[in-house]
């Protein structure tokens, strides 16, 4: 046992915490949100630690106004973002429709729990893969990202913000209940270890502005309201004036320029860890607290001599195929462990471009998959 | 199975109704060996829908390795402070794990490894609380699993608990200690299983 010594910055944190920790650091300086488990301590952090860093902490009516509030704030210039679990994220889908037509950066946490409804409210699940992805209606860009442990629960986080500022788009950040309310003892990064980005603001002036122009990357430079640059914004489809139009070559290159944004960033936005993956013959793909079970299913099954591997998913949409179809190519099978009815499985099955097996392990009882179950299925492929 | 390099885990579950302070216990445990004697820990929980008087247990991983799994696979200790958390989940530990009960509230054994103290007993006539019975049984697990520094768990408890409470809360805590010192866990049986189980599984 080791002598009596406090080890120096190092903190006892909740994922949930350093979710919180990371928006900080992310530059984040607005929440609206309203409580619900097991995504509340998000809220009751942030209610104590806003207000200290001159930020605004609004606990709303419902997620419906959350989310409006937090669309409100980001286009007045704040980093802003809301937490909250299946029911709520539920509400939020209309608004998050008006964020990604609108170009309107914000960092949206759910920390999902059994679902469909109020489900099941204490246990964990990752039944809104699909819905973070397809929620809101008609063709849009999003990013969802998904996190595994305390650690990722902050500098995701940070990514998360770092995406949204850079793409103007909107960033699902799925927590779930197991990492949201696991602790561990974590030194989070230092203020000059964090890369933060900010969205670029107009430089021209004010009268030359074309606030839906994009630039070499597709992503308009954004104005904050009260910064002097006039412009509309509107949830219909709008010209580079920022106005509706009906002029099909104005609606289609709206629609190509979103897409391509996101299509032009996918280097930087599509991001995985790999573990054993160099020589895996039989590969497990999974994400976020499933991904710690999966870890560890992949080593017994490397001590009983079968060649597995692990790729964890981080970025879920858009899908990180350039990492996934060429380890398809190099597999014989691949195992896809999900607490839902198999979510993520049915994008790898989509990438797959051969004759890779690929195989579900689904469970939605409401308890958290064991790497014996997972290994019990491996060995088997 | 032997226990390879990246595998030694110490597996505590902290087990009773909710109420009881069960995972405060274990956030506590969890601060003194992750914060104070820096290594690897991992503290999860699971509750129902009820504040209070539903099943409650919390649960603790150590290694000096980085946790993948985060929750307890096969325990080493297991502590419980009621019949139905006892009767639940003795079965979850290993054959030469530790069940410690708490006996004023445990009443029927499931194995004769067991290490039974009057957790609830000692709070309320010699604390003078039964709410700090959780604190008790700290003491008592932070001295038989021999994975924390003591000092440090002191520190620890200190540093969480209400303004105003750290006297009665370091007692309840000493007096665990102290309790489970007066116990040799070599005249215990080595297995939690019946030898003719054992034998004949």
């Amino acid at each position: 046992m080791s002598e009596p010594e406090q080890t120096p910055g190092r903190q006892l944190l909740q994922g949930n915490e350093a979710v919180v920790h990371g928006a900080l650091a992310a530059g984040c300086r607005f929440f609206a949100g309203y409580p619900i488990t097991p995504a509340s301590e998000i809220a009751e952090h942030l209610s104590v630690l806003l207000p200290a860093v001159d930020g605004t902490f609004i606990q709303m009516e419902d997620e419906i106004a959350s989310i409006g509030a937090v669309i409100g704030a980001s286009l007045a210039g704040v980093k802003a973002m809301t937490a909250t679990s299946g029911p709520g994220f539920s509400l939020m889908q209309e608004n998050l429709g008006f964020a990604c037509v609108a170009e309107v950066p914000c960092v949206i946490v759910n920390v999902m729990r059994g679902g469909p409804s109020t489900g099941l409210p204490t246990s964990p699940a990752q039944g809104d893969v699909q819905m973070a992805r397809w929620g809101t209606h008609g063709d849009h860009p999003i990013v969802v990202l998904a996190v595994s442990s305390v650690l990722d629960s902050f500098s995701i986080t940070v990514k998360a913000f770092n995406i949204s500022e850079k793409y103007r788009v909107p960033v699902i950040l799925l927590s779930d209940e197991v990492v949201a309310h696991t602790r561990e003892a974590v030194r989070l990064p230092g203020r000059d270890e964090v890369k933060v980005m900010d969205r670029i603001r107009p430089s021209m002036p004010p009268d030359w502005y074309r606030p839906y122009e994009g630039d070499n990357r597709g992503v308009p430079p954004m104005a904050a309201f009260g910064d002097g640059y006039r412009h509309h914004v509107t949830g219909l489809i709008h010209d580079e004036h920022g106005y509706p139009t009906q002029n099909r070559k104005e609606i289609e290159g709206f629609h190509e320029r979103m897409a391509g944004k996101i299509r032009r960033g996918f280097a930087d936005i599509q991001m995985t860890r790999g573990f054993h993956t160099r020589d895996a013959e039989v590969l497990v793909i999974a994400y976020g607290s499933v991904a710690r079970s999966a870890l560890r299913a992949v080593e017994e099954a490397r001590r009983q001599g079968m060649r597995a591997g692990l790729l964890q998913l981080i970025t879920l949409f858009p899908f990180p195929r350039a990492t996934v179809t060429p380890l398809l190519k190099q597999c014989r099978a691949v195992l896809v462990p999900e607490m839902n009815m198999g979510q993520i499985s049915r994008e790898v099955q989509r990438v797959n471009q051969c004759d890779c097996r690929v195989v579900k392990h689904n469970r939605v009882d409401g308890e958290f998959i064991t790497p014996m179950e997972i290994t019990r299925v491996l060995l088997k492929l | 199975m032997k226990q390879q390099d990246g595998w030694e885990r110490y597996e505590i579950r902290f087990s009773g109704s909710g109420g009881q302070g069960l995972i405060t216990a274990a956030v506590v445990f969890a601060e003194a060996v992750g914060v104070y004697d820096g290594r690897y820990v991992c503290q999860t929980q699971s509750y129902g829908p009820e504040a209070r008087g539903g099943k409650s247990k919390a649960e603790v991983v150590v290694s000096d390795h980085p946790i993948d799994y985060p929750k307890a696979l096969e325990l080493d200790l297991l502590l419980a402070m009621n019949q139905a958390a006892c009767d639940a989940y003795f079965y979850d530990l290993k054959k030469n794990g530790i069940l410690v009960v708490d006996s004023t509230l445990v009443e029927q054994f499931p194995t004769s490894r067991v290490i039974a103290i009057p957790f609830t007993g000692i709070a309320r006539d010699e604390i003078g609380r039964v709410l700090v019975a959780n604190m008790v049984a700290l003491g008592a697990i932070g001295l038989l699993s021999g994975q924390v520094n003591l000092d440090n768990l002191e520190k620890a408890l200190l540093a969480r608990v209400p303004k105003g409470t750290e006297e009665m809360n370091r007692d309840a805590l000493r007096r665990g200690i102290e309790e489970a010192g007066k116990i040799d866990l070599d005249q215990l049986p080595r297995s939690v299983m019946n030898e003719d189980e054992e034998e004949y599984p």
